[in-house]
């Protein structure tokens, strides 16, 4: 039919493993297109300017520089395409929102599903690229047995980013392409030597890429300035888990479940955050052990390796980026009325420190993700 | 087939004449143009030789064209160096809203330094009315700056209305004719200007050149400090072979106009005829106005511009999304919301503009990509339902 249908489109982020991807999959004599996704200019909160280095940072021009620069190397076409407008509703937005709620959202989730494998997606299928090679490190395969699409862990498990990509439906993962799934990144930068690409010896980025510093508090209050609307007064009051006041906050934003930094208040033993009611401005402090939990609820939740939850499963749940997926039963859950979404209950087999709400539980069963969601 | 470049309003190729007339100047004949030997002398020459034809492209004097680094340049120059010659406490520009950025930016430095402007809107036809412009007018107007054609729709703005507004209110009137020189008849009297812009490489010249035509009279502070060159108007050695390049491509450009003009024209007819009939809902934007002969600016709802033109450029067709200048813009371009497109109907607007070397067989080799590339993005597009 499409004449140009074995093409493949190369989301290039100007780093060392999309431009790698880039790279052999060029000399494996694909049809490559590189695209770069302009998501935020990093020009609209000047005040915010002189954070930290804002070089090597997604959107800078100078990884657009890098990958156009790839690309030329290696003699394949490229494009950068704006998704400005998008990445602010489906990503910047709801980041804000979240943390003002008193939720830790993880934007690089919500990226890969409502822009990378997308927005950017269907880009590449208008362009005539059926496929979509992206530099994740994890695994997709075809289940024969389910007839599914499947999403697997990194053989780098140290790399392993299917935490990221639990949101990925059928669709999406059936036009995906992972490369770098079987190969460590001491093989991906041995590779980005071989093809000689101008990236090769690029140190590792990993920040939000919209926050050059890091430093999201600032972020936030200089975005909701920009948006004209007003900065209420975030401070409030830190209670310990008894409801006495023991301190004050300037602002619930700045804090994570299971954060000890900033909170100043003097105690015997170390204090954490345990809580965070945002409508009451106020954080709720204890001692390590009051963060342990051995059960939360997920919402939104996305099925890969069935179609849906009919009974409970056991499976291991990986509650945020850095931690070790922990034995549990998971159990389908009626979803809150007009949401489309499945949602689940997770029972640990033993309490998890910090279950953060706004981060992601996927749900692995050995390497293979079952599906993962949205702790509420 | 070869790509198809179908982008001559954001560069042109080099004519092979320019480009010998310029290539001794960069070896056989260094000459600094304001030396005293003879190797200045012949620099100088050929500098004068370019003035004149620039000069003649716009029946201009030869000492009233200052030449510059291209139509950005003369764009400041003119408006800068008006508005900072004159003493005056309070000052006013009247502009348009369709202008360049070039034009519009250096209008909105102004305002940030103290100075009103006003901006005169367009028809749904791209065009500016001559009365909004007089309406406009107040005892501080210290300049009006339109544009001849517009960079994105080829509109042509009345500007001989305009200069009769101009010299009656005794005001200064600046033209940016970067997208009109050698694609129209231009006449500085007939036009009524006292200052115009152009570029090289929008005529078949080298990128890096311009010129600004200065009326006889009218008194420009310069943008740079330096030397005497350029009579005062704009220092730095002079760019000889670029100066050549233009030179020799203002004669071109005049020799060839009129034949130019109408081939391109009914080339251009054919592009706008066949797609209109062949891709359904896609229209012709401001095709009732006055138009240069080479541009057309079409909307094809429902497709995303930006990936049409990636997916026309993989098919072997150069075109573009409005202006190149904001290619990467999240904004739609304020020409097509000017003249009343909602944004996503901007956004789904696509630029063609042809020149010298467009042939027959290009226009056919796009119109058998274009209706197939639109068809297959519409397919995709959550919008469009058939």
């Amino acid at each position: 039919m499409n004449p140009a249908s074995n093409t493949i489109a190369v989301a290039m982020s100007g780093g060392v493993d999309s431009s790698a991807v880039a790279g052999l999959l060029h000399r494996q004599g694909s049809p490559v297109v590189g695209l770069t996704m302009q998501l935020w200019n990093q020009r609209r909160l000047p005040e915010l300017a002189g954070d930290g280095p804002v070089a090597h940072r997604c959107c800078s021009l100078d990884d657009v520089y890098d990958a156009r620069r790839v690309a030329e190397h290696c003699g394949f076409p490229y494009y950068v395409v704006n998704f400005e407008r998008q990445f602010e509703a489906a990503v910047v937005r709801p980041f804000v929102e979240n943390y003002l709620a008193g939720r830790t959202p993880i934007p690089c989730a919500e990226c890969n599903t409502s822009v990378k494998f997308d927005e950017l997606l269907t880009t590449a299928r208008q362009i005539g690229a059926e496929r979509l090679a992206t530099g994740h490190y994890a695994r997709i395969r075809w289940n024969e047995a389910t007839g599914r699409w499947e999403l697997w862990r990194a053989r780098d498990a140290a790399k392993d980013q299917s935490y990221f990509l639990f949101g990925l439906t059928q669709d999406q993962l059936s036009r995906s392409v992972f490369p770098l799934g079987e190969m460590t990144k001491a093989e991906v930068r041995q590779a980005a030597r071989e093809l000689r690409l101008p990236v090769a010896e690029k140190p590792e980025s990993q920040e939000i890429c919209f926050v050059p510093s890091g430093d999201y508090s600032r972020f936030i209050h200089a975005y909701l300035q920009e948006q004209g609307r007003a900065v209420e007064r975030g401070d409030g009051e830190i209670v310990n888990t008894e409801g006495e006041v023991v301190g004050a906050h300037t602002g619930v934003e700045k804090f994570t479940v299971g954060q000890r930094r900033g909170l100043g208040v003097a105690a015997a033993e170390p204090v954490y955050v345990v809580r965070i009611e945002p409508d009451a401005r106020r954080l709720v402090v204890g001692s390590n052990t009051d963060l342990l939990r051995d059960s939360c609820e997920v919402g939104g939740v996305n099925w890969i390796a069935f179609e849906r939850l009919e009974s409970p499963v056991r499976a291991h749940v990986k509650i945020r980026h850095r931690h070790e997926p922990a034995a549990a039963t998971v159990q389908p859950l009626a979803s809150s009325c007009g949401d489309a979404q499945p949602a689940a209950f997770v029972r640990f087999d033993e309490p998890q420190r910090a279950i953060t709400p706004g981060q992601a539980a996927v749900f692995y069963d050995g390497d293979r993700v079952l599906g993962g969601g949205w702790i509420r | 087939m070869q790509p198809v470049y179908l982008d001559y309003n954001s560069t042109t190729p080099v004519a092979p004449e320019v480009l010998d007339a310029m290539l001794p100047y960069f070896t056989r004949e260094p000459g600094n143009a304001s030396s005293i030997h003879s190797f200045g002398q012949r620099a100088r020459a050929a500098v004068e030789r370019a003035r004149e034809h620039v000069a003649a492209l716009i029946r201009a004097r030869p000492a009233e064209v200052v030449f510059t680094s291209g139509g950005t340049e003369s764009d400041n120059l003119a408006i800068l160096g008006i508005v900072n010659a004159s003493p005056a406490q309070r000052k006013h520009v009247i502009s348009t809203q369709i202008e360049h950025h070039a034009v519009l930016n250096t209008c909105q430095a102004l305002e940030r330094d103290g100075v009103d402007v006003t901006y005169v809107p367009v028809s749904g036809q791209g065009i500016v009315d001559p009365d909004d412009v007089r309406r406009a007018l107040r005892p501080e107007t210290l300049l009006i700056t339109v544009m001849h054609a517009n960079n994105e729709l080829g509109t042509l703005q009345p500007v001989e209305e305009i200069g009769r507004i101009a010299a009656e209110a005794d005001v200064f009137f600046h033209a940016d004719a970067v997208q009109s020189a050698g694609k129209l008849p231009l006449d500085v009297e007939a036009l009524g200007v006292d200052l115009l812009s152009l570029s090289a490489h929008k005529v078949r010249g080298p990128k890096g050149v311009g010129a600004l035509y200065v009326r006889k009279g009218a008194r420009l502070r310069p943008l740079l400090h330096g030397g005497h060159h350029e009579r005062d108007r704009r220092p730095g050695t002079e760019n000889v072979p670029g100066i050549v390049g233009l030179g020799r491509a203002a004669e071109l450009a005049a020799a060839n106009l009129p034949a130019d003009a109408a081939r391109v024209a009914s080339l251009r007819d054919t592009l706008e005829c066949e797609i209109t009939a062949r891709v359904p809902h896609a229209r012709v934007n401001c095709a009732g106005a006055p138009r240069t002969p080479n541009t057309s600016n079409i909307t094809f709802p429902f497709a995303e511009g930006e990936a049409l033109v990636i997916a026309l450029d993989l098919k072997g067709v150069a075109c573009s999304t409005g202006a190149a200048c904001s290619a990467g813009a999240v904004e739609p371009s304020h020409v097509l919301t000017a003249i009343g497109l909602p944004a996503d109907e901007a956004r789904a607007s696509l630029r063609f503009s042809l020149g010298h070397d467009t042939t027959g067989a290009e226009i056919d080799y796009a119109l058998s990509v274009i209706p197939g590339a639109v068809e297959h993005l519409r397919e995709l597009s959550p919008l469009y339902h058939k």
